[in-house]
């Protein structure tokens, strides 16, 4: 009989699943991307709040970031589209299957370019679910061309500058309808994490922007979206905690430091105020923040908007409260006498 | 003008005293806005209640209001229901086409006018009754802003005196145009209707030899568009998911459908939609949507026309290698951009067989008719669902804009085939599957659909590479291997498709094959060549690509086989050419309209007459 001690009992989360089971495939992508730090701090937070993995649905489009859902929850179904059109893929299986928690992973020349127009369309939609934007200012698969959010005077490695202004997705995003708009830096482990997890439980659309370094072609002096210069500007509004609905929310909170949006779920997003008043449920100042901290040029991050009130685009459709994708002959079918009477009017 | 130059004759017909019965077309000039698809409607209903076959054609601009528009109407006791190219009653009403649309006409057809027009200083071969339409529309329409729009129903009540229709039949269908609520609207093209009518009667003395008799031929049918056929076959097929972004000639079908849905599929009890419609932002958006929707499980559909489906393009393509589920209804029209928009041609047949990059192919329907429409579509879904592919149904702006007799639709009495689809139960039974696998040697996977409650549900949807498991390759083994497998699926959906109509005549030499609407110019033609020329001809309907057996079988029986098309570059003949063999591809010829307009058998005829050499 063997003497060895029982191993140590293998941490799991509060549905009994390993962290594993919320891992994916070898990441392929460069070592040191910031993509990867977006795929794991998904991982833990999927992970910690969870979330059955199978009830996820991930969508991408093409490029560096759309190939990163291969890289976290492999027991999610996932399906990698065509290049900007992501929101598209997303919205049809939502609208087929409401019980999918979607996570869209897509990335700056997928949603500012190519697919800028089913983004904003998806925006005005306020489809729910997740829109992750790993931002780097470059097209990486295609080897280092400028994006549509790369800023002015920014300099590739080729030494040409961009003379063209970017896009601000968050600024589009929470103008014209995203419910949860946030910035964040692949760098800021902690920040991202509150931001992931506050997007999991918003029953609206997420759009977090990841500023995500590209080290190949996008990491060098003279780029605005580098690790050293995301580092020297980035500017956080606030500090979060995010509390999920599981846990006691009984801690007191200070008047006027902290402001608490309750979520749909019952979880709790606490904005500890950091030098600056900013109000994330205001559209204008949230505009008017981001005109100056471009003046600045500073990145802000943190949450930029948030609407817990707002109908999502499931509820403005009035759909079944089952999944449409499944509902049973007798639903879908009329019967025979429909028929027969719109047969009687045509003759 | 060259028309100018017809040289002016006797009108013939009435001399010789006959008449002609249920035979013959009618064509109302008007202009585009004016109100005149409503009394169009109602003459072409009037002769159907009198149990006389009809058809009716609207050949309209790409306009609001203002540009020309033409309607014929074509009785047939025959039952042909294909456009007949000369016009023999015209009511011309739109000055700015009336000259060219006198001098068109032939030697005895009947003309109803607007007296100002002066149309029978024109010729003198035709048969002319002016009627001064501005003098009839004043007393029964007091409200002068309703004249433009009430006064088009004054030629109904003439053309019904003139052809013997019954002005019974004519108050029936325009009760039926306005239905209940618009009574009073009714009532007022009524009395129009009636002022035309008595005019006529006190007026007009008939020298053309045009008659409408009662028949028997259209009791138990109905009158519908192909659109709102296929919108029908899609809601008895259960569709859940509605994607599309309006164009001509497509847009009426999905509206067709919204207006059936809100109506038999939101819940009594809860109020809530067992559909989701989405009026996309762009084609690219709106089959993404399908093929998103597709993947995860619903019934899914989108409906278009030829711009759309270049937009639409790349996702097919990766609706065919990633295996979704998609049903395309493609009302082909002439493209692209402006100009030819409202005209009809078959013009995406040979596009959409191979539609996308790489080794790209899809099955596609043909129906020819509003039944059709309604089968095949319920068809198509099943079909899409059980071979994971998108699915094409190929009408066109004739079929699915005008209005067609038909047989009452049958209620589909077969279950929704859902395909090959795995559950949590499934899975716990199998311990797991691989997404791209030939389980059963038919080519197609099982597949599972997310959020399915199981840990071994899951698999990743992409493009080109990936091996039976779904998982990333870039292996040219894998590819091929996966490559092998989806030619084999299509090899499978021949004997799952529905056959070709055939119709063969004894001692035919020739034969044609066709699909969708150029039937009803082939159905004609056939009796023409018989009748005129006694050439004998055999002739297989198409329903579906891919082709069948019967096809080949077909033509190896014939010894010239005539290939229809509308359109220019023989897309239906090419499509068939990829998969004959050289002897068969030797006896095939072409009979190409593009024209535009709906094909007629005359058209077809003269041109076969041509090629035989007659």
């Amino acid at each position: 009989m063997s003497t060895a001690t029982a191993p140590p009992p293998k941490k799991t989360n509060r549905i009994g699943l390993e962290v594993l089971s919320y891992k994916g495939a070898r990441t392929t992508l460069c070592a040191g991307c910031g993509h990867n730090a977006i795929s794991e701090r998904i991982i833990e937070c999927f992970y910690e709040l969870g979330v059955e993995p199978w009830r996820v649905g991930k969508f991408s489009g093409i490029g560096c970031s759309s190939k990163s859902p291969a890289y976290f929850l492999n027991l999610s179904h996932g399906f990698n589209g065509v290049h900007g059109r992501m929101p598209a893929l997303a919205t049809g299986a939502i609208l087929a299957n409401r019980n999918i928690l979607g996570l869209g992973v897509t990335g700056d020349g997928d949603t500012a370019s190519i697919g800028i127009g089913q983004f904003m369309h998806l925006v005005r939609r306020n489809l729910p679910m997740i829109y992750i934007i790993e931002d780097n200012g470059v097209y990486g698969l295609t080897k280092g061309q400028f994006s549509a959010t790369a800023d002015v005077g920014s300099k590739l490695k080729t030494g040409v500058i961009n003379d063209l202004p970017p896009f601000d997705c968050c600024a589009l995003a929470l103008k014209w309808g995203a419910t949860f708009v946030a910035r964040s830096f692949s760098g800021d482990k902690k920040q991202l994490q509150a931001l992931l997890k506050t997007a999991i439980a918003h029953d609206g659309l997420s759009v977090i922007d990841v500023v995500s370094p590209c080290v190949t072609f996008n990491d060098h002096e003279g780029s605005t979206k580098s690790y050293s210069y995301m580092k020297e500007h980035e500017e956080a509004l606030h500090t979060l905690d995010f509390v999920p609905s599981y846990e006691d929310i009984s801690v007191e909170i200070a008047e006027g430091e902290v402001r608490d949006v309750q979520l749909h779920d019952g979880s709790h997003l606490r904005i500890r105020k950091l030098g600056r008043d900013y109000d994330p449920t205001s559209i204008l100042s949230a505009l008017a923040a981001l005109e100056e901290a471009g003046k600045q040029h500073e990145v802000l991050t943190g949450v930029l908007y948030v609407n817990t009130e707002k109908p999502n685009f499931l509820e403005l459709l009035h759909l079944a409260e089952e999944p449409l994708a499944t509902l049973p002959l007798s639903s879908v079918r009329p019967a025979k006498e429909a028929l027969d009477e719109i047969m009687e009017e045509l003759r | 003008m060259s028309t100018l130059e017809v040289s002016p004759a006797e009108p013939r017909l009435d001399e010789s005293g006959h008449t002609v019965v249920n035979d013959f077309s009618i064509q109302v000039a008007t202009v585009n806005g004016s109100g005149s698809q409503t009394a169009n409607t109602v003459l072409m209903r009037a002769i159907f209640q009198m149990g006389v076959p009809v058809s009716g054609k609207n050949m309209f601009p790409s306009n609001i209001a203002g540009l020309p528009t033409w309607f014929t109407i074509r009785a047939s006791k025959h039952g042909y229901i294909g456009r007949k190219k000369e016009i023999d009653f015209l009511v011309a009403m739109n000055p700015e086409t009336a000259r060219e649309d006198v001098m068109k006409l032939e030697s005895g057809a009947a003309v109803v006018y607007d007296e100002p027009l002066k149309l029978n200083a024109l010729r003198s071969d035709l048969h002319f009754y002016p009627a001064p339409f501005d003098k009839l529309v004043a007393p029964v329409c007091p409200d002068a802003k309703l004249r433009k729009l009430v006064r088009n129903m004054i030629y109904d009540g003439m053309v019904a005196w003139l052809l013997s229709i019954d002005m019974q039949e004519v108050h029936t269908a325009l009760v039926k145009q306005f239905g209940k609520r618009k009574a009073k609207a009714a009532e007022l093209n009524w009395g129009a209707a009636q002022a035309g009518f008595d005019y006529a009667a006190r007026t007009f003395t008939k020298t053309d030899p045009y008659r409408v008799e009662s028949m028997n031929a259209t009791t138990g049918k109905i009158i519908i568009d192909g659109n709102s056929a296929c919108a029908l076959g899609a809601m008895f097929a259960g569709v859940t998911v509605v994607t599309w972004y309006p164009i001509t000639p497509s847009s009426s079908l999905v509206e067709a459908l919204i207006g059936y849905l809100k109506r038999y599929r939101i819940d009594p009890q809860t109020g809530r939609a067992t559909f989701a419609v989405v009026q996309a932002e762009d084609e690219l958006a709106s089959i993404g949507m399908a093929i998103g929707a597709g993947w995860a499980g619903a019934r899914s559909m989108t409906a278009t026309a030829g711009p759309g489906i270049s937009l639409m393009s790349e996702f097919i393509g990766l609706g065919y290698y990633a295996e979704v589920p998609a049903v395309i209804f493609d009302v082909q029209r002439v493209g692209p951009s402006t100009g030819l928009p409202t005209r009809t041609m078959q013009g995406d047949i040979l596009p959409n067989a191979v539609l996308s990059h790489g080794d790209t192919k899809h099955p596609m329907f043909f129906p020819c008719s509003p039944e059709e429409c309604f089968t095949m579509a319920i068809d198509a879904f099943d079909f899409a669902e059980r071979f994971q592919t998108p699915v094409f149904v190929m009408t066109d702006l004739d079929l699915g804009m005008n209005n067609w007799m038909a047989d009452p639709f049958p209620y589909p009495e077969k279950p929704l085939d859902r395909g090959k689809v795995l559950t949590a139960e499934d899975l716990d039974r199998l311990g797991g599957f691989a997404r791209y696998d030939d389980v059963d040697g038919d080519g197609i996977g099982y597949r599972t659909l997310p959020a399915t409650n199981h840990p071994a549900a899951a698999y990743f949807a992409r493009g080109s590479g990936h091996n039976e498991k779904a998982q990333y390759t870039e292996r040219e083994d894998d590819y091929m291997h996966n490559m092998d497998r989806l030619a084999r699926k299509f090899e499978t959906m021949r004997k799952h498709l529905p056959a070709p109509e055939i119709h063969e005549r004894e001692e035919a030499e020739i034969g044609f094959v066709a699909a969708g609407t150029s039937h009803y110019a082939v159905d004609e033609s056939r009796d023409q060549l018989q009748a005129e020329y006694g050439i004998p001809a055999s002739y297989l309907r198409l329903k579906a690509y891919p082709f069948t057996k019967e096809l080949t079988e077909f033509i190896d029986r014939h010894e010239r086989v005539y290939v229809v098309d509308q359109n220019r570059d023989a897309q239906l003949l090419a499509l068939m050419r990829l998969e004959m063999t050289p002897e068969q591809i030797a006896k095939l010829r072409s009979i190409r309209y593009y024209g535009g307009l709906p094909l007629d058998a005359r058209t077809v005829t003269d041109e076969v007459v041509r090629q035989e050499e007659r």
